[in-house]
């Protein structure tokens, strides 16, 4: 497994998620083997990554991840918090400084975070959504709690390449909208593959006595997507700049109603609809 | 005559973001990222609150000229949008003209 020793000498690991690669740093044997295994896929050798953090771990007296997670910004620089962690980063500088125990979660969280903030200004953003790869196109499954979305990656079948059950990966490229596979998991507890695909379609999830895919009306899927992104800071900025991108992305890309009975059959519908049209 | 006093302005906040969408307006608050979507007339309302123009003068340009609305219960409608609107940091609103950067605007020496 690749673990970097970096030129202050702390071992660190580089986490890639949608082609944003990130050092974390941290001195303790054990959680870097944590991270090797709780990341693996998206472990990556690069020597440049965009962004490093150091991780002061602290002893397990701190057990609050019940509380709500409040992310500012102030004097150029972020800071995120919840019970169980306190995260600094300065995007200016590159570096940032995680203080946390020594558990997954935690930094899973802080990653999370992470990733919002730098998708916000790259026009893209993290979704409540399950994703899967189907003939070289994304499809993303959206919804509340209990609409469907670890069930429809749990029925994909074998032709399709999970990409997450849990958080999904949008960035907006030159040459379109791309889903990125994500090492966080949800209930069915498997990370999905490090891939890049372009978006095809959007589901807004609901779980109902049929199958069936209807379209819906724009200002509909724009209030869907926007309630379905993940966004932690309380920034106008930055609020405005998610705004601009659901809106933008659902002039793009195709959303759609996707009614289902929780069995295989959806899967064929969904292949068929998601196909490109020439 | 109407006393200048008794003149209401309105104009649209800079803390939110925007966009038209089939013909209703989406607009999200910047500052706790509340969602609104206002249908034909209170979009003609909120194009219209530019911080100059009366609100009494835009209920009656943009409203009762375009919709079949009684003025009475069109100048009653937006003053309730309004006050929701405002509420949420959406528009604000003051007796005096508002100038671009939220404020009274100066008056002309």
């Amino acid at each position: 497994m690749a673990t970097i020793n970096t030129a202050s000498g702390v071992p660190g690991v580089v986490i890639e998620i949608g082609g944003l690669p990130v050092r974390l740093r941290v001195s303790d044997p054990e959680f870097i083997a944590l991270l090797q295994e709780r990341y693996a896929g998206f472990v990556t050798t690069t020597s440049e990554p965009r962004f490093e953090f150091d991780i002061d771990l602290q002893p397990p007296d701190i057990d609050y991840v019940d509380q709500e997670v409040e992310v500012l910004y102030d004097g150029g620089q972020w800071s995120f918090a919840r019970g169980d962690f306190y995260a600094e980063w300065n995007p200016a500088a590159g570096h940032g400084r995680i203080r946390q125990t020594a558990n997954p979660y935690s930094i899973d969280s802080v990653m999370r975070i992470l990733h919002t903030l730098l998708l916000a200004r790259e026009s893209g953003f993290l979704l409540h959504a399950s994703s899967a790869s189907a003939d070289g196109r994304a499809v993303l499954f959206a919804g509340v709690s209990g609409a469907g979305k670890t069930t429809m990656a749990r029925l994909a079948p074998p032709s399709v390449t999970l990409l997450t059950d849990e958080v999904s990966y949008v960035r907006r490229l030159p040459d379109g909208y791309f889903a990125y596979g994500t090492p966080f998991v949800g209930e069915l507890n498997t990370p999905g593959e490090n891939l890049r695909v372009p978006v095809g379609v959007l589901y807004l999830l609901k779980q109902g006595p049929v199958n069936q895919i209807e379209t819906v009306p724009e200002q509909v899927a724009i209030r869907a997507l926007l309630q379905s992104i993940l966004f932690f800071a309380r920034d106008p900025e930055l609020v405005r700049l998610v705004f601009e991108t659901a809106t933008e992305f659902v002039r793009q890309v195709r959303v759609r109603q996707l009614t289902f009975l929780p069995d295989a059959r959806v899967w064929e519908m969904v292949l068929q609809d998601s196909a490109p049209r020439h | 005559m109407e006393a200048a006093s008794q003149k209401r302005y309105v104009a649209r906040s800079t803390q939110i973001a925007a966009r038209a969408v089939g013909g209703e307006m989406m607009i999200m608050s910047a500052k706790d990222s509340t969602l609104f979507t206002l249908n034909e007339v209170a979009t003609a309302i909120w194009e219209a609150a530019d911080g100059s123009t009366p609100l009494d003068q835009i209920v009656d340009q943009k409203v009762c000229a375009a919709f079949e609305v009684a003025p009475s219960v069109a100048m009653s409608d937006a003053e309730d949008l309004v006050a929701e609107l405002s509420n949420h940091g959406l528009l604000l609103v003051s007796d005096r003209p508002i100038s671009s950067t939220g404020g009274p605007a100066k008056e002309t020496p």
